[in-house]
């Protein structure tokens, strides 16, 4: 069980390496980070200048080295617009944006998975359509769109909360239920077809034989295993959540990582996005890694290997 | 299948646009601007009215479409190679080859789409193509799993044995035994993966960094029409509903596909 | 009264071709303590009539029943098989392996029953199970209580089946198949448990099989069934030493027996009755055929208790 953990652990120590060799190649090699920074009509002597001050004339391997160094420090550097230290601007803006994120998944899995077990317990009937009706549109439903729409409704139309900005709960209220149609209908459709397929077994059948009550047969013995392969779903769905994020922030002005990402790609504040990428990419590397132990747990069968 | 019904048509009169609207969807036109839609009170000249320079909503909606198409097929199609091919890789090899490849889509779904997306198009410029690159080689992580677990399952049927033995090269067994029987799950993939991807184009042209005006998109004019929302809002919801029922349709057609390929109900 | 009464069960179960009349008329009876064979070939149907007592029949199945009692209880009403399935009839049934769930202890799947049944305490469920897994003869029973499914192999979990069955003092056991999925000498084992416990505690066992082997030594009584009807049934001596019917003799002369060199076969396949059949099902593979066994469905003859479906 160690020797999975270590493993594990190892992978996805690996998979963060890569991750920030990619972020620091995409931010390198798609453009004369100087140029960009000087703007497209300096003179090429400024232009040098800005190189030699942001070390951007080293190879790119010292580069990465030294950035790497940085960083393992917990020197992200500053920002390239108001040269205020990254990490605090990230500190500052982050506890929003964990706040919508599992505010979203949380309101995601309360909805998708008692819809996906009412559609698995009831196949063919209107529960069943209507859940996979939402899954669909849930699906094709443009973040953007919804965004705008339920501002009309909710803050035009019936002043039930502010438009847009940060402050107050009230503030996250529709950020929240936006962004978690990110991730319900793929939560939902994989419990509902988990929940059909743990249904049909025999163990099911034996619990239903030794007469244990209908709900106790649906939810002790079959959501229960119907349940493992969403933890780890549900995992992906955080990790898409949070570069979502970026939409549904900058849409609501939620002063959040998202938005603070957004506002720094317009300002060519590219410290501030790699090191928002990177956090991003390793969040998710931890949520997977999170979502392996937790499935190792609730199956017996992968604790013993 | 309505599915099928509503793509074709919105295809078809996307794809025809100069010929079935002949209006300028570039032209503006100052004195006639932000007008409502026909069910709103505006006239037949503009039957879904004009945005807030007076250009006409109806041809910006099928030109716009045209996008959507184009840069949906093409993403799609270089997606679908690249992550097709480590797929088939993948799942032929298995071995090295095969932890590689997982551990490159482990690193890829690592990384958030719209942020990598947004990075390098603001700083390679953004543009039609730009978009299209981008996407094309972001998209390939779920082509390369599922062509991955097709050929898992299609490499130890006989007639890959038999070609295996009767000295085949390994490309030509890839090609002409393999790919074939993968197609079905891969159509059924790169439907989806369109749909992704003029859902993400749409995103980014929303954000100002996808296509730039004044060429039309339908995310563009979402955002054109975020300013007047309060009184306009016909503005955001005809090209925001026109996403919504580009990517319903395709997707309801990716589930047709799966439903006739797999019939057992399975996922 | 008998405990279980079943006149005129019929199952339907609609197929892409129409409707299969999957069971047909079947129709008998199982006193207290007694043990009642169900024998005949995979997809006869045998399995299909257990889940249609039990009350879990596909959802998409259709059932119908002159009479189907238990002590007298109509168990065509869902509410009241509900109430007695696990309390006072209870099932095994064929694969071990996938009866457990997995992500329980076995332990907990014992007591579970017996604490909605019979409203026990954790401790009080807990020290009937592990008697229970001590009379179905499992060693240390205390270590396997906390173990999972998946330690145990298949003849013990098959043992925890039975006693998860026991677990309530059932008045009847329906077995379906017990035993084919075990090893050979596993089976016999298995079989002898079900019979000491069923003298032990004078329950009823329904034995559902297509083994005639497992018939001669365990049933008081054994019906027949061929493609969806009864042909056959009666006191096993009677079945067994003077069968009436031509496909229990069949049956029979298949059995692997001192001196006999080649084992007899039954030609042709088992046919899928889709309407009302209008003549004897096993017409087209008996060695006796006449005009009249293809004309009309075949009449029940009998001689006392032994009842068989021929003209013969």
């Amino acid at each position: 069980m160690t020797a999975l953990i270590l493993r594990r652990l190892l992978l996805s120590a690996l998979v963060a390496l890569t991750v920030s060799i990619v972020v620091f190649g995409v931010l390198r090699l798609s453009g004369d980070l100087a140029i960009t920074l000087a703007g497209e009509r300096a003179s090429e002597a400024v232009i040098q200048e800005i190189r030699i001050q942001y070390g951007l004339d080293r190879s790119l391997p010292v580069q990465y080295a030294a950035w790497l160094g940085d960083l393992l420090r917990g020197d992200f550097g500053n920002s390239y617009y108001t040269n205020e230290p990254v990490g605090q601007l990230l500190a500052d803006k982050l506890p929003i944006t964990a706040t919508l994120g599992l505010a979203a998944i949380v309101l995601a899995i309360a909805v998708a998975v008692p819809l996906g077990v009412a559609a698995a317990v009831w196949p063919n009937t209107w529960i069943d359509r209507a859940c996979q009706g939402l899954a669909l549109i849930g699906q094709a439903m443009p973040a953007f769109w919804l965004s705008l729409l339920l501002m009309l409704l909710f803050a035009v139309q019936l002043r039930w909360l502010p438009v847009s900005g940060t402050g107050t709960w009230k503030h996250f209220v529709m950020p929240t239920l936006a962004l978690s149609t990110y991730a319900i209908p793929a939560i939902m459709r994989l419990t509902r077809g988990g929940m059909i397929e743990v249904l049909q077994s025999d163990y099911v059948r034996m619990a239903r034989a030794k007469g244990l009550p209908g709900r106790t047969v649906v939810f002790k013995h079959a959501l229960r295993n119907a349940l493992l392969p969403v933890v780890a779903l549900t995992a992906v769905q955080l990790g898409f959540m949070l570069g979502g994020s970026v939409v549904i922030e900058s849409v609501f002005a939620l002063q959040g990582v998202g938005y603070l990402a957004w506002e720094s790609i317009l300002r060519n504040d590219f410290i501030v996005v790699q090191a928002i990428v990177l956090m991003l990419s390793l969040f998710y590397v931890l949520l997977t890694f999170l979502a392996d132990l937790v499935n190792a747990w609730l199956d017996p069968r992968l604790r013993a290997h | 299948m309505a599915g099928i019904g509503v793509f074709l048509v919105l295809a078809v009169a996307s794809i025809a646009a100069p010929w079935l609207w002949p209006v300028d969807p570039l032209a503006q036109e100052l004195t006639n601007r932000l007008r409502p839609p026909v069910w709103l009170g505006g006239d037949w000249m503009h039957p879904l009215g004009t945005d807030d320079l007076g250009r006409d909503m109806l041809s910006r909606l099928l030109h716009g479409g045209r996008v959507s198409l184009l840069i949906g097929l093409s993403a799609t199609v270089i997606s679908g190679i690249i992550g097709s091919a480590l797929g088939l890789i993948a799942g032929y090899f298995r071995g090295r080859a095969d932890s590689v490849i997982m551990f490159l889509i482990n690193a890829r779904l690592s990384m958030p789409l719209i942020l990598i997306a947004l990075v390098v198009v603001s700083l390679a410029g953004s543009s039609l193509q730009m978009v299209i690159l981008v996407l094309g080689f972001l998209l390939w992580d779920r082509f390369a799993v599922v062509v991955r677990a097709a050929t898992l399952q299609v490499r130890g049927q006989e007639f890959v044995l038999a070609a295996q033995v009767a000295g085949a090269s390994s490309t030509r067994i890839l090609w002409s035994e393999i790919l074939p029987n993968v197609f079905g799950p891969l159509v059924v993939v790169a439907t989806l993966e369109m749909a992704h991807a003029i859902l993400l184009e749409a995103a980014l042209s929303f954000l100002g960094l996808g296509v730039q005006p004044p060429t039309p998109s339908w995310g563009l004019m979402v955002a054109e029409g975020k300013k007047h929302l309060l009184f306009s809002s016909w503005m955001i919801n005809i090209p925001g509903f026109a996403i919504f029922a580009l990517v319903l349709s395709i997707n309801l057609i990716g589930d047709g596909i799966r439903d006739i390929a797999a019939p057992d109900g399975r996922h | 009264m008998a405990l279980l009464d079943v006149d005129s069960l019929s199952v339907t179960l609609p197929v892409a071709q129409g409707d299969l009349l999957a069971v047909r008329d079947v129709s008998f009876s199982i006193e207290r303590g007694e043990t009642l064979c169900l024998v005949g070939e995979s997809g006869c149907g045998k399995s299909l009539t257990a889940a249609a007592l039990l009350g879990l029949l596909p959802r998409n199945a259709r059932m119908r029943s002159q009479r189907m009692q238990f002590e007298g209880a109509n168990l065509a009403d869902s509410d009241v098989i509900r109430g007695l399935r696990g309390r006072r009839i209870a099932a095994v049934f064929q694969d071990p392996m996938t009866s457990l769930n997995p992500s329980y202890t076995v332990g907990e799947q014992l007591t579970e029953g017996m604490r909605h049944h019979l409203r026990l305490s954790s401790s009080a469920a807990r020290n009937k199970a592990l008697g229970l897994l001590e009379r179905v003869g499992i060693p240390s029973p205390a270590q396997r209580y906390r173990q999972y499914p998946h330690q145990l192999s298949g003849g013990l979990r098959q043992r925890v089946t039975i006693a998860m069955a026991l677990a309530c003092d059932p008045d009847l056991i329906i077995a379906d198949e017990p035993t084919t999925a075990l090893d050979v000498t596993v089976q016999a084992q298995v079989l002898r448990l079900l019979l000491e416990l069923q003298s032990q505690s004078g329950m009823a066992l329904l034995l559902i099989t297509h083994d005639l082997s497992v018939v001669a030594q365990m049933s008081h009584r054994t019906a027949v069934m061929y493609a969806g009807e009864l042909v056959e049934s009666g006191a096993t001596a009677d079945v067994m030493r003077a069968p009436r019917h031509p496909y229990t003799r069949a049956l029979i002369d298949c059995l692997p027996r001192h001196g006999v060199e080649k084992l007899g076969t039954i030609p042709g396949l088992v046919p899928t009755v889709l309407d009302s059949p209008s003549s004897c099902v096993f017409a087209d593979r008996c060695r006796h055929t006449r005009i009249d066994c293809t004309t009309a469905p075949a009449p029940v003859r009998g001689d006392g208790t032994h009842l068989w479906r021929c003209i013969l």
